[in-house]
């Protein structure tokens, strides 16, 4: 490991009334690690996310984002610095794509020019066209070019970690793939560390350096593809037998893809 | 002679930069004002649900009252205020006119600014304010960059809702002593003149769906993300804005202004000393329809400079007496009094406009009634109707008393619309004026009043505090004082009931003026 952790959750809880969201839970992301979040609905997986930007303040425990605790940062500042991918584009529907991509830059006070600059050189980080894209409103894109758009705008104030809430989630099966791709090779080139969150084992493992199981509010187990399939935990193993039956299945209806 | 060629449509029209710009710039002052105390109060409220319906239900309430009231309620209001800043502060302000309409018409605009507001704001989507906080704004860079923008399209449907109606309820501004085009609508009503009355009207009508249509236009542009309508939308309201608003500015200051109430006769007497004055080179206006409790506390605050009122009405209303004395006794009881508030009677007209009970000449002759107690035999088997303020004054519980008088029925009318009511039998009795014109037109006979239970009603004029010594506007009038005798009255009354050129009171007055300027 690495001296310092990109991100660590220790002892962490928050409860909404009755329900423990995030039960007491120790975590520690490095830094340029790519980790998944796994979980069902109302594990607690999207609560723990955003525990780290303070868009949910925590009831118990510590969190340090870079060494810092984030209870002694500036909120606003914090979240700045924090890439954010939302669930299906999170767009603000009145701007442009460009305001969408630059308004971390512009919050942050940078000059226009500077921003304009940005905003093109990421328009072709995530691969959409330029001049076809800038001045378009999101209701303008498909549901892809959104979420490439929405990922431009997490990075546009070069953050250092970026967080993804089931960015992937909306879309269709091939959009899927190649935005998962695109983003894993960026992640690596830009030395980023990533938390995302998914429901999908599949996309968890074909993404993630490191995979975490949460199940009501508790981390069930962690690690690589390899260490998880060694778990002993009925649940770990059950959400593993997906993505192997899919294996299975398609290599006995695609023989050749399986020969190739 | 065709509808169009009436000339009143040229007068009407010659009225209209002065109406129209009045009317304009109250219902934006109004509009204005009620956008910036709602906008806040929805943005305030938006996440706070307890204040938030106290807010909506206060708005409603307002609402239901009808806005006649509420514009009327604002005057008594602001006097009392500005009568405690007097003397608090030793400032004072205007009660009369433009603050009270505008202060009105503002509350009223205030339901839909503010509930379209809430609604636009806490319609807007979590996600995207939960976005709005995950890129990094802060909770105030929030709203004016996320949440204001996104909530525009409903909020603008509250305003443009709020523009129709304060430009709608502007015209009911006119009896506070705001000239507005419901000046068209009064004076028409009262004059039988329909082509004032439809003028009002379309004039109000069409502004309301201008400014409609042209907040539509920008709505639609928000709504659309088009910055070239939208854009096109202002532009036209801001050229709407600058056309009434420019003809009205530079105006040179009005002089003495002569009040009016809300019927025929003092639109008559109003245009009669407006004349009289601009005669004798003194610079005149007027500012008729004006409420009858108003009017009096205008002359008294110097809103307006003078007026014709008649004995009985002050007596009653203005001193609060309910006993009845004979004319000449009343009369110097009632000038000392009005002399304490530094208000000058400068003398009678030399006609009564009292109440009298009047029915049809034929149908008096029948019963065999000559006098009201001749009629309190009968009044059993008979219905009254009366104007709005005639059953609940001190004369009428005077008449009551003094005859034992007791109607089957009775109703509340439009004073114009008594005299053809009593005529076609659709009531029996009416308490008509004295001096007006349609008891001779409808072949009407007012009853005699054996008891003198009904004041004496002299037409008096009288001239605000700040005019008292004011020897060159006496001097102007004078040679009105004693000289309208009640018939020459009747006469001008029922020229200006008539419904042709010749009907309007500037006409009326100058026939007026023909007739009495050489006695």
């Amino acid at each position: 490991m690495p001296s310092k952790p990109a991100i660590s959750y220790a002892h962490v809880t928050k409860s909404f009334g009755l329900l423990k969201a995030v039960d007491g839970l120790s975590l520690d992301i490095a830094e340029g690690e790519f980790v998944a979040i796994v979980g069902g609905s109302g594990s607690g997986k999207t609560t723990l996310l955003r525990l780290a930007n303070r868009l949910i303040e925590a009831e118990g425990g510590t969190i340090t984002v870079e060494g810092e605790d984030v209870q002694s940062v500036d909120p606003v500042a914090l979240r700045r610095r924090i890439g954010y991918v939302f669930q299906s584009g999170g767009l603000f529907p009145h701007l442009s794509v460009a305001d969408n991509i630059g308004i971390t830059p512009k919050l942050l006070g940078q000059p226009a020019a500077d921003i304009a600059a940005r905003v093109d050189e990421l328009l072709e980080l995530v691969q959409l066209d330029r001049d076809a894209h800038r001045s378009r409103l999101p209701e303008a894109l498909s549901g892809g070019q959104r979420q490439r758009v929405g990922v431009a705008r997490a990075l546009a104030a070069r953050p250092r970690i970026v967080l993804m809430d089931e960015p992937f989630g909306a879309l269709d099966p091939i959009t899927r793939d190649a935005l998962g791709d695109d983003y894993r090779s960026l992640h690596r080139k830009l030395g980023l560390t990533t938390v995302m969150i998914t429901h999908d084992m599949t996309e968890a493992i074909l993404l993630a350096d490191r995979i975490a199981v949460m199940r009501s509010g508790q981390l069930l187990a962690q690690g690589t593809p390899t260490e998880l399939s060694n778990s002993s935990d009925a649940y770990v193993l059950e959400l593993l037998r997906t993505p192997r039956r899919q294996v299975e299945r398609l290599n006995a209806l695609l023989p050749q893809s399986g020969a190739a | 002679m065709s509808l169009f060629s009436d000339p009143r449509w040229g007068e009407a029209l010659a009225h209209l930069p002065d109406y129209l710009g009045n009317h304009v710039r109250v219902s934006l002052a109004a509009l204005e004002l009620g956008l910036a105390v709602s906008l806040p109060l929805a943005i305030l409220t938006r996440s706070r649900p307890a204040p938030r319906a106290i807010l909506l239900a206060i708005a409603s309430i307002v609402q239901t009252v009808p806005g006649l009231a509420l514009l009327a309620l604002f005057y008594p209001l602001l006097l009392l205020a500005a009568s405690v800043t007097l003397a608090w502060f030793g400032v004072s302000f205007s009660a009369f006119g433009f603050l009270p309409a505008m202060l009105a018409l503002a509350l009223y605009s205030m339901l839909p600014v503010l509930r379209n507001g809430i609604t636009g704001l806490n319609g807007i989507d979590p996600a995207l304010i939960e976005a709005a906080k995950g890129v990094g704004m802060t909770a105030r860079q929030s709203l004016v960059m996320v949440e204001l923008p996104l909530a525009l399209p409903v909020m603008m449907a509250g305003i443009r809702t709020a523009a129709v109606w304060v430009i709608g309820t502007a015209t009911l501004s006119t009896p506070i002593g705001q000239t507005s085009l419901g000046n068209y609508i009064f004076a028409g009503l009262q004059t039988q003149n329909w082509v004032f009355v439809l003028f009002g009207c379309f004039a109000s009508a069409l502004l309301a769906l201008a400014v409609d249509q042209l907040l539509g236009l920008i709505e639609g542009g928000l709504r659309q993300r088009s910055r070239a309508r939208t854009a096109l939308g202002a532009a036209g309201i801001a050229a709407l804005v600058a056309a009434t608003l420019v003809p009205t500015m530079g105006r040179s200051s009005q002089g003495y202004v002569v009040g009016a109430k809300t019927f025929a006769e003092q639109y008559v007497l109003s245009a009669l000393l407006r004349d009289r004055l601009q005669a004798a080179g003194l610079p005149a206006t007027t500012r008729s329809g004006l409420g009858s409790s108003v009017i009096f506390g205008a002359l008294k605050a110097g809103d307006i400079d003078l007026y014709v009122d008649y004995s009985g009405t002050l007596w009653a209303n203005q001193l609060h007496r309910s006993d009845i004395k004979p004319r000449a006794e009343l009369l110097t009881d009632l000038k000392a009094s009005l002399a304490k508030d530094n208000i000058t009677l400068l003398g009678e007209l030399g006609f009564e406009n009292a109440y009298a009970l009047v029915l049809p000449k034929k149908r008096a002759e029948a019963l065999g009634i000559r006098t009201i107690a001749d009629l309190a035999a009968h009044a059993s088997t008979l219905s009254i109707a009366g104007d709005y303020e005639f059953f609940s004054r001190p004369e009428w519980a005077a008449l009551q008393k003094a005859y034992g008088l007791s109607f089957r029925a009775q109703r509340q009318m439009q004073p114009d619309f008594m005299y053809a009511a009593v005529a076609s039998g659709e009531v029996d009795v009416i308490a008509g004026y004295t001096s007006d014109g349609l008891i001779a037109k409808y072949d009407l006979v007012a009853l005699d009043d054996p008891k003198h239970a009904i004041p004496p009603y002299d037409a008096i004029l009288l001239l605000a505090p700040k005019r008292a010594g004011d020897e060159r506007l006496k001097a102007a009038l004078q040679p009105l004082l004693g000289k309208i005798d009640i018939a020459t009255m009747r006469e001008a009354n029922l020229r200006a009931s008539g419904n042709d050129a010749n009907s309007s009171p500037d006409a009326v007055a100058k026939w007026l003026w023909e007739k009495v300027g050489g006695r």
